[in-house]
C-alpha cells in the first residue's frame, strides 16, 4: 500500500505517539524513584511510622507508573532500526553509543534494583532495602543522562566527523558528545521538569485526600515534600530553560524564531504573547508583543537583534540548500510557537501552584497562634499572618492542586514537541535531513499497521493503568504490619528460624 | 583479537545471556498455562522469578544497543527486515511486562484470569519468534544491493523457521521446567520434574533435526562442536532432572542454551547477515562494523560493566535463593476505594 505522503511523514507520527506517550511515564519514574527513596531515608532514620506509610503509599504508584514507562520504554530502542533504519546506518557509530550505555549501566541498575526493592521487605536488611530503591533512582537519572546526550547530538551534532568513504557520520570525541553544553542543558532541565511532574502528583494527591480530611499525617507530610519539590524543581526548570534557549539561540536560530513567529530580524525583538500568522505570506496578521524581552531572552540585554524566520530561512538555503536539495528549511511555525508557549505556560502555572501553597501552608512562626496546627490536623490555609481562605476559598485550593497533576506533563510533553519538530527538516541537525532517515525496505501499509496496533495498545494500557492509580491513590496509604516493622536482620531473610520456614512472602505478585 | 571480531563475540556473549535468562522466563510463562493446577500453583511459578525478569529482560535491550553502536548496519537491517516479527515481539513483551506487575492488583475474577493468560500466550510469543528470527538470520535472507531485506513476509516463515521457532520454544520451557523444579517447594517441584523429562527429549530430539538442518547448510567444524555439546547437555540435563538433581539439571539446561546460541553465532562468522541473493550482499563482520575508535570506546565500556552486572544480578539470585511454595503466597489485601 503506498499513501500520497512523503515517506517520513508516517514513521514521524509513529514516533512521535509512542515517543510522548512513553515520556508521560518517564518524568514521573525519575521522579517519585527519588522522593520514595527520600522518604525511606527518613523512614530508616527517624523510625516514625508516617514515613514508612508514605514510602509504601508513593512507591506503590511509582511501581504502577514504571511498568508502563519500562515496556514502552523497549519499543523505542527497537524503533530506530525498525522505521528509521536509513538513520541508524548514518548516525550507529556516534548515537548508539550512548544508547549502549544506557542499557549497560542505567537499565540493568535500574531493573535489576527495583526486582529487589519490591520483592526485598522481608529478604534484605532496612538499610540494604534502602539502597536498592537509592540505586533504582540512580539507574533512572543516569539512564536520562544518556539518553539525552544522544538527543542533544541530535540538535547539535559535535565529535564527529563525515567518513569520505562510507559518508556515515563517525565519532570522533565520545567526551565532546557527552558533555556538549547542550546535553548539560538538555540534562537540568529535564531533570527539573521531571521533579516538577512528580511534585506536583504528591501535591495533587495529598490535596486530595486533606480536603477529606483523610491520612492526614502522612499527607500532611507528603504535601509538604511536594510542595517544596514544585518549587524549588520550578525555578530550576525556569533557569535551565533560559540557559537552553540561550544556546538554541545559537545553534537552531530558526528553532527560536519559529517559537516567538518573529518573522523579520528585529533589534530591540519583542516576546509575542499572542499570533495568529500567514505562513504564506511570510507575517503574522495579529500580534501582542512585549517590547524588548526576546532580545533579553536570547542575549542578556533588551537591544540586541534576533534574527527572523524569512531572513534565517535565506541564509540556511545558501549554505545548505543545493548540498541537501531542500529550498525551506522553516519548521511547522503554529506548532512550534504553540508548543513553546504551553511549555512555558503549564510549567510556570505548576510553579505557580506550588509557591501559592507553600505560601499558604507556611510554617508556624508566620502565623497567628491560633492558626498553628499539629501533625495530625489538616493545615489551615492562612492568606496573611491572622487570616485564613474562606472554606469555598480553601476547597477551590485544593482542588486546583489536584489539577496541577497534569501540567507538568502537559509541559513536558509540549516541550519535546517543540524542540523536535522545531528543528525540523533535520533529523541531525545540519548533517541529515530527516526525508533521507526513514527505512527504505519497510512499506507504508507495515508502518500502518504497527502504527494502530502500538495506538489501540496504549490506549488500553493508559485507561487499566490511569483507573489502577486512581483506585490506590484514593485507597490512602495501608495499615502497616508485624512483618513492615521488623524487617529481616539477614541477607535472604530470615528464615533459618523454623518458624519462619512458611510465612507467606511480603510481597507477591 | 581484532575489534569487530571480538564485539561479534560480545553480541554473541549478550545474546546468550538474553536467551539463558529470559529463556526460563518464557518458559515459566509457558507453564504457567501447563503445569499450574489452580490460581496459586500459577503465582508460585510466577513468583519464582518475580524479583528477576525484569533485569533479565535488559540483556536483550542490551544486545540491541550493542548492535547499534557496533555494527549499525547490522542494527538497520535486522530490524527494518523483520518488521512484522518483531512488532509481534514488541506488543507481547509491553502486555507481558504489565501482565507482571498489574495481575493482583486487582481482586476480580475476570482481570486476573485475562492477565493470566495474557502472560501464557506472550511468553509462548516471544519464545517462539526469537527462534524463527535466528533460524532466519543463520539460513539467508534476502538482502539486495540496498542492503535492505527485499521481499515479504512469508518468506520468513519457511520450514527452517517454523522448525527453528518450535525448537526455541520447546527449549525454553524445558528450561523454566528445570528452574521451576529448582526453585519450588511441594507438589509442584514434583510435577515441574515430570513435565522437564518430556519436554527436555523433545528439545533433544529438536535440537538435533533444526541444528542439524543449520549444520548442514552453513556449519563449520566449530558449530558442529558447539551443536554437539548442546545435544549432549540436554541429554545430561535429562539424566540430572531424572536422578532428582535439580540445581545440576538447571546447569546443564543452561549449557545446552550456551551451545545452542554459539552455534547459531559459529554458523553466522564471518557474516552478520548473510543474504540469499548473492554473496556480495551479505553483511559481514568487517563491513557492517562501527569505526575502531567507536568499537574501543564501547570495549572499555562494556569491559567494566559487563563484570559488575553479572555480579549485581547474581547476588539478587542469591537474596532471592529459597523455595516457594503455595504456603508462601499470601492472599493479597485489596485496598477498598473509599466511598465518597
Amino acid at each position: 500500500m503506498d499513501l500520497a505522503l512523503a515517506p517520513e511523514t508516517l514513521a514521524r507520527w509513529q514516533f512521535g505517539i509512542t515517543t510522548v506517550y512513553h515520556f508521560l511515564f518517564v518524568p514521573l519514574t525519575i521522579s517519585l524513584a527519588s522522593l520514595t527513596a527520600g522518604l525511606q531515608t527518613a523512614w530508616v532514620r527517624t523510625g516514625k511510622e508516617k514515613y514508612l506509610r508514605a514510602t509504601k503509599f508513593w512507591g506503590k504508584l511509582f511501581l504502577i507508573n514504571i511498568a508502563l514507562g519500562v515496556v514502552t520504554g523497549i519499543l523505542q530502542e527497537f524503533q530506530f532500526g525498525m522505521n528509521w533504519s536509513d538513520y541508524s546506518r548514518f548516525v550507529g557509530d556516534v548515537f548508539g553509543a550512548p544508547l549502549a550505555f544506557e542499557a549497560l549501566i542505567a537499565f540493568f541498575f535500574e531493573s535489576t534494583f527495583i526486582g529487589l526493592w519490591i520483592f526485598g521487605w522481608d529478604r534484605l536488611p532496612q538499610r540494604i532495602h534502602l539502597a536498592c530503591i537509592w540505586m533504582v533512582a540512580i539507574g533512572t537519572i543516569l539512564s536520562a543522562y544518556f539518553i539525552l546526550a544522544a538527543n542533544s547530538w541530535m540538535q547539535h551534532p559535535v565529535g564527529y566527523r563525515i567518513d569520505e568513504e562510507s559518508g556515515r557520520a563517525e565519532l570522533t570525541d565520545i567526551v565532546a558528545v557527552l558533555t556538549q553544553n547542550t546535553a548539560v542543558a538538555q540534562f537540568f532541565h529535564t531533570i527539573a521538569a521531571a521533579f516538577l511532574a512528580g511534585g506536583a502528583f504528591m501535591v495533587g494527591i495529598a490535596a486530595w485526600h486533606l480536603m477529606r480530611g483523610n491520612h492526614v499525617p502522612v499527607m500532611r507530610s507528603s504535601l509538604r515534600v511536594g510542595l517544596v519539590t514544585l518549587v524549588v524543581s520550578g525555578l530550576l526548570v525556569a533557569a535551565s530553560g533560559d540557559r537552553l534557549g540561550k544556546i538554541m539561540y545559537e545553534q537552531q536560530p530558526m528553532k527560536m524564531a519559529a517559537a516567538e513567529a518573529l518573522w523579520d530580524t528585529e533589534a530591540p525583538a519583542p516576546f509575542s504573547l499572542f499570533a495568529i500568522g500567514d505562513v504564506d505570506k511570510g507575517h503574522n496578521t495579529v500580534a501582542i508583543e512585549l517590547p524588548g524581552i526576546l532580545s533579553f531572552l536570547a542575549h542578556d540585554n533588551f537591544y540586541e537583534a534576533v534574527p527572523g524566520i524569512n531572513d534565517t530561512n535565506e541564509e540556511l538555503k545558501e549554505k545548505y540548500g543545493e548540498k541537501f536539495g531542500i529550498d525551506d528549511f522553516r519548521p511547522n511555525i503554529a506548532v512550534t510557537y504553540w508548543g513553546f508557549r504551553w511549555m512555558i505556560g503549564f510549567g510556570m502555572a505548576s510553579l505557580g501552584v506550588g509557591l501559592l501553597g507553600l505560601w499558604l501552608t507556611r510554617r508556624r512562626f508566620l502565623l497567628a497562634p491560633e492558626l498553628r496546627t499539629g501533625e495530625d490536623e489538616v493545615p489551615r490555609l492562612a492568606l496573611t499572618r491572622g487570616r485564613v481562605l474562606g472554606s469555598r476559598l480553601e476547597r477551590w485550593y485544593w482542588r486546583l492542586a489536584v489539577l496541577t497533576i497534569g501540567f507538568p506533563l502537559i509541559a513536558s510533553s509540549w516541550g519535546w514537541i517543540f524542540t523536535e519538530m522545531g528543528r525540523q527538516p533535520w533529523v541531525v541537525y545540519g548533517v541529515l535531513p530527516t526525508s533521507s532517515a526513514v527505512s527504505p525496505g519497510v512499506s507504508q501499509g507495515e508502518v500502518i499497521t504497527s502504527m494502530a496496533i502500538y495506538t489501540l495498545l496504549y490506549g488500553v494500557l493508559a485507561v487499566v493503568e490511569i483507573k489502577l492509580l486512581l483506585k490506590y491513590a484514593k485507597a490512602g496509604p495501608p495499615e502497616l504490619t508485624e512483618a513492615d516493622l521488623n524487617p529481616p536482620k539477614r541477607i535472604g531473610g530470615d528464615h533459618h528460624d523454623p518458624e519462619q520456614q512458611d510465612r507467606p512472602m511480603a510481597f507477591s505478585y | 583479537m581484532e575489534l569487530p571480531h571480538l564485539w561479534f563475540v560480545l553480541i554473541a556473549v549478550l545474546w546468550t545471556g538474553y536467551f539463558f535468562l529470559e529463556g526460563f522466563d518464557f518458559g515459566i510463562g509457558v507453564l504457567t498455562g501447563l503445569l499450574a493446577r489452580d490460581r496459586r500453583e500459577k503465582r508460585v511459578l510466577i513468583n519464582t522469578i518475580g524479583p528477576v525478569w525484569d533485569g533479565n529482560e535488559v540483556w536483550l535491550l542490551s544486545a540491541a544497543g550493542a548492535t547499534f553502536a557496533a555494527f549499525p548496519d547490522w542494527y538497520a537491517t535486522l530490524f527494518s527486515g523483520f518488521y512484522l516479527p518483531l512488532l509481534v515481539i514488541l506488543v507481547c513483551l509491553i502486555v507481558r511486562g504489565v501482565a507482571f506487575e498489574y495481575r493482583a492488583k486487582r481482586p476480580e475474577e475476570r482481570w486476573q484470569r485475562n492477565w493470566e493468560r495474557a502472560i501464557f500466550w506472550t511468553s509462548l510469543g516471544p519464545a517462539f519468534l526469537w527462534g524463527v528470527v535466528f533460524a532466519n538470520l543463520v539460513h539467508g535472507t534476502p538482502i539486495g544491493e540496498s542492503g535492505e531485506i527485499e521481499g515479504s513476509v512469508l518468506e520468513l516463515l519457511g520450514p527452517h523457521a517454523l522448525l527453528g521457532g518450535v525448537l526455541t520454544l520447546v527449549l525454553f520451557t524445558f528450561h523454566g521446567a528445570v528452574f521451576a523444579a529448582l526453585k519450588t517447594v511441594g507438589e509442584i517441584r514434583l510435577r515441574a520434574r515430570r513435565t522437564a523429562g518430556g519436554l527436555g527429549l523433545a528439545a533433544a530430539a529438536l535440537a538435533v533435526v533444526s541444528l542439524g538442518w543449520t549444520q548442514a547448510e552453513r556449519g563449520s567444524t566449530a558449530s558442529a562442536v558447539a551443536m554437539a555439546v548442546s545435544v549432549g547437555a540436554l541429554v545430561a540435563a535429562l539424566i540430572a532432572n531424572g536422578s532428582g538433581r535439580e540445581g545440576w539439571s538447571f546447569g546443564w539446561s543452561g549449557v545446552a542454551i550456551a551451545a545452542f546460541s554459539a552455534m547459531l553465532f559459529l554458523a553466522l562468522f564471518p557474516d552478520v547477515m548473510p543474504s540469499s541473493l548473492g554473496a556480495e550482499w551479505s553483511l559481514t563482520v568487517e563491513g557492517a562494523a562501527s569505526s575502531p575508535y567507536t568499537l574501543r570506546i564501547m570495549t572499555w565500556c562494556a569491559a567494566i560493566a559487563t563484570p559488575v552486572v553479572m555480579l549485581y544480578q547474581g547476588w539478587t539470585y542469591w537474596v532471592f535463593r529459597k523455595r516457594i511454595g503455595v504456603q508462601h503466597i499470601a492472599e493479597p489485601v485489596h485496598p477498598k476505594t473509599t466511598a465518597e
